[in-house]
């Protein structure tokens, strides 16, 4: 007779044969039985957070960054709901996350037991699946399935409850099964007819354009690198959302910038008047198209996505490539060199004007803002940051806000899973602990967290976190004291009436950061900006940069609300030329 | 410009509802109704009604029929979701018009009056199989098959001769001719 084992010990042996080296948890009295086992399986780290919704980030930090599913442990009731935030956070971005939460007895539930919750009703609507384990036998079979639901097609979140008595019963152990079809859901549902449309709708295109996003990341680091064989033997542009960054060299010439609501003007116009949109791996987000009515009127659009809920949702495509972006991107490109291997010469010609076009768009230089040698212009200090360390194999994280914009706006990403935001969901806070994650699945690399000062004193504790495991993640803090995106919006759209988006008490970040014991560094004016960068790079500890910014920057490019891509609102440059002072900035 | 004070964009496109049936064969589990219909609320769909039972024992798949209102595009959206949903084997979808699928809802009638009324409840009921599932001096049971708009006609038209209670199921519904919805 085989061995027999108890549930906690199942939960590990499961995380050994799924590859689990690291796991993002806080104990409590309904997991106990699986924190009394951790210490038995050695090639499992145990990473302590904070807050519940700090492993959560930290662990699709580690996922971004790694391509591995991130892994969560928490209690059940408080545990099991501050993880939400994360787990919804997840589902909007596509992560791989598994989360195990514990539950009390099964005889308890229902009862309205102490630290009791619906946590599978309460994390159905935000995960990909969920399953409450009422009985032993079906535990490791349950959390194989968790991590193959989570990890394949669309990647997503998921949640296996276990019942504490669970926890304690013994079974034998099973392995997991291999290439066990889920109900018969394939993923690539393409065929070589669409391929072939999609190479003559590319060869008859005047103006086309790559428009590229989060699915090429999580396709892997092989379909970034197919990306750019395509887009160099096309010649064609190629723009990318806030989740695709990366995915092809921002630094390139053929790269338009980021696009959407701050994204650049060469972009958004050039999304507008296209004649063929091609995209990859995104959703057609309400930050992206802006008003949909009059979203690129003109195009031909095709789209590629693993998720066929995501074809027609917001936007009408002429064809649809149902699949996993590496595989379609392969079978395009092999396409291409059969039929038209000359394809990149005799479409130079044809692409020319609109080149011309789109270089006119370019020398607006919408990313321009008015420097300042007394205040650090936020643009600026990204700026700096930038060149300072993109010699180095940098890894990215951002909170949400102005700072978010700015991060993605002024630095350039050449490599995939390079950057770690938060898009969907929007979830200040994010960015310290994905730092954390981040850094756990690659101990050597830099990692900063571009952060706003609202936005970090949400998941601050983490900073505990960091100083805990050596993990010398940097915080590099842009703080003008305000929500700096909530104020630019009520200056823009609320009649200048700053409701609520000032901190008057904010801490002392650099006394915060000897609290927690660790680096603190302020810098107040540009002069002394790069110093104290290069100083914080050269700290082998956790930093907490506090870099004191102009506080009434506001963020542009940006497409207004209710408006199509081609009436931005530029720069202040853009609208001083146009007479309209820095006081009446508002929408006209 | 009209200052819309929104973040997001608003669309005054108006659309045609249609009307369909939308079948789900589900592995039947614990909370699977619960996600189906959480889909349905969480992504602002309608349900106009719902019918679900076990329909074979051993492989454990139940049937799930909810009609359902929406333009063509929510139609498709709602189709792709729920197969996007783990425990969900198939999704078919009829437009209420199809006439090679049978659509049928079943109600029960309770009347409460003298024997004229009793009888002429029962004679108003007579185009739609009507089965007398009890009777007594005072009161008639009666279980009609029908559509969705004949059993709402049957509501109203029976309050004359004594309607005190009715109970009504959700629409099912089956392809005609010799076919299965593969």
């Amino acid at each position: 007779m085989s061995k027999l084992y108890s549930g906690a010990e199942i939960v590990f042996k499961c995380m050994e044969d799924q590859n689990v080296d690291h796991i993002f948890g806080y104990p409590g009295g309904a997991v106990l039985p699986i924190y009394d086992e951790l210490q038995n399986f050695k090639s499992i780290k145990h990473v302590l957070v904070r807050h519940e919704q700090g492993a959560g980030h930290a662990a699709e930090g580690y996922a971004r960054s790694s391509g591995k599913p991130g892994v969560i442990l928490v209690t059940s009731g408080p545990g099991a709901t501050n993880v939400v935030t994360a787990l919804t956070d997840a589902y909007m971005d596509s992560i791989p996350l598994v989360c195990i939460s514990g539950q009390v007895p099964t005889h308890l539930i229902g009862t309205d037991a102490f630290q009791e919750c619906d946590t599978t009703g309460i994390t159905r609507p935000c995960t990909k699946h969920n399953w409450l384990v009422k009985d032993i036998n079906d535990l490791a079979e349950t959390i194989h399935k968790a991590f193959e639901v989570a990890t394949t097609g669309r990647p997503g979140p998921v949640l296996v409850d276990i019942p504490k008595d669970i926890q304690f019963q013994k079974t034998k152990y099973s392995k997991p099964k291999k290439e066990k079809k889920l109900n018969g859901k394939s993923h690539n549902q393409f065929n070589q007819n669409s391929i072939d449309k999609l190479i003559d709708l590319m060869s008859k295109s005047s103006k086309p354009i790559f428009y590229t996003g989060g699915g090429v990341i999580n396709s892997g680091p092989k379909a970034s690198e197919l990306l750019r064989e395509l887009v160099y033997a096309t010649g064609f542009p190629i723009t990318s959302t806030l989740q695709g960054l990366g995915s092809f060299p921002g630094d390139d010439n053929q790269f338009l910038g980021m696009l959407g609501m701050h994204g650049t003007y060469e972009a958004n116009n050039a999304m507008h008047d296209c004649d063929l949109m091609i995209n990859i791996g995104a959703r057609f987000d309400d930050r992206i198209t802006g008003k949909i009515d009059e979203f690129s009127p003109k195009s031909k659009k095709v789209h590629i996505d693993i998720d066929p809920s995501s074809i027609n949702k917001n936007v009408k495509v002429d064809l649809a490539i149902v699949g996993d972006v590496k595989t379609v991107l392969s079978s395009t490109l092999k396409s291409l060199k059969q039929k038209k291997s000359k394809f990149l010469k005799s479409n130079k010609q044809k692409t020319s004007k609109w080149w011309e076009k789109i270089q006119k768009w370019r020398s607006v230089r919408s990313l321009d803002y008015i420097g300042s040698e007394e205040t650090i212009k936020p643009q600026y200090a990204i700026e700096r940051l930038y060149e300072l360390t993109k010699d180095k194999d940098s890894y990215i994280t951002t909170e949400v806000g102005q700072h978010q914009m700015w991060a993605a706006q002024h630095y350039k990403f050449n490599k995939p899973n390079r950057w770690m935001t938060s898009g969907g969901l929007g979830t200040m806070g994010y960015g310290l602990p994905a730092a954390v994650g981040v850094q756990v699945a690659h101990p050597k690399k830099l990692v900063i967290d571009i952060a706003g000062e609202a936005s970090v004193l949400m998941t601050i504790q983490e900073m505990s976190t960091a100083v805990q495991y050596n993990l010398p993640i940097k915080i590099f803090i842009l703080n003008n004291q305000y929500m700096g995106m909530v104020r630019q919006w009520q200056e823009l759209l609320h009649d200048k009436n700053y409701s609520e988006s000032y901190t008057a008490a904010l801490p002392d970040f650099v006394k915060l950061a000897e609290a927690y014991n660790c680096v603190g560094i302020r810098a107040k004016t540009p002069e002394e900006l790069d110093d104290k960068i290069i100083q914080m790079l050269n700290t082998d500890r956790p930093v907490i940069f506090d870099c004191m910014v102009d506080k009434v920057e506001n963020c542009f490019p940006m497409i207004p609300s209710g408006k199509p891509h081609n009436q931005m609102i530029l720069g202040p440059k853009d609208q001083e030329s146009k007479k309209i002072t820095g006081k009446g900035k508002s929408l006209v | 410009m009209p200052n819309s004070k929104s973040a997001y964009s608003f669309s005054n496109k108006k659309e045609k509802f249609d009307t369909h049936i939308i079948v789900v064969w589900v592995d039947n589990e614990a909370g699977v109704l619960a996600r189906v219909v959480g889909l349905f609320s969480g992504r602002g769909y309608n349900i106009e009604s719902l019918a679900v039972a076990q329909v074979d024992e051993k492989l454990k798949i139940s049937r799930i029929t909810i009609v359902t209102t929406g333009t063509p595009q929510v139609v498709n959206q709602i189709k792709l979701q729920l197969r996007k949903l783990v425990p969900v084997h198939k999704v078919a979808d009829f437009k209420r018009e199809d006439k090679a699928v049978i659509f049928k809802e079943m109600a029960l009638f309770k009347i409460v009056g003298p024997n004229n009324k009793l009888e002429g409840a029962l004679k108003a009921c007579k185009k739609y199989n009507p089965v007398l599932l009890d009777k007594t001096k005072k009161s008639n049971v009666i279980q009609i098959t029908a559509l969705r708009r004949e059993i709402d006609k049957m509501s109203k038209d029976l309050k004359k001769f004594g309607l005190v209670s009715v109970s009504r199921t959700g629409a099912v519904a089956m392809t005609r001719g010799a076919d299965i919805f593969k």
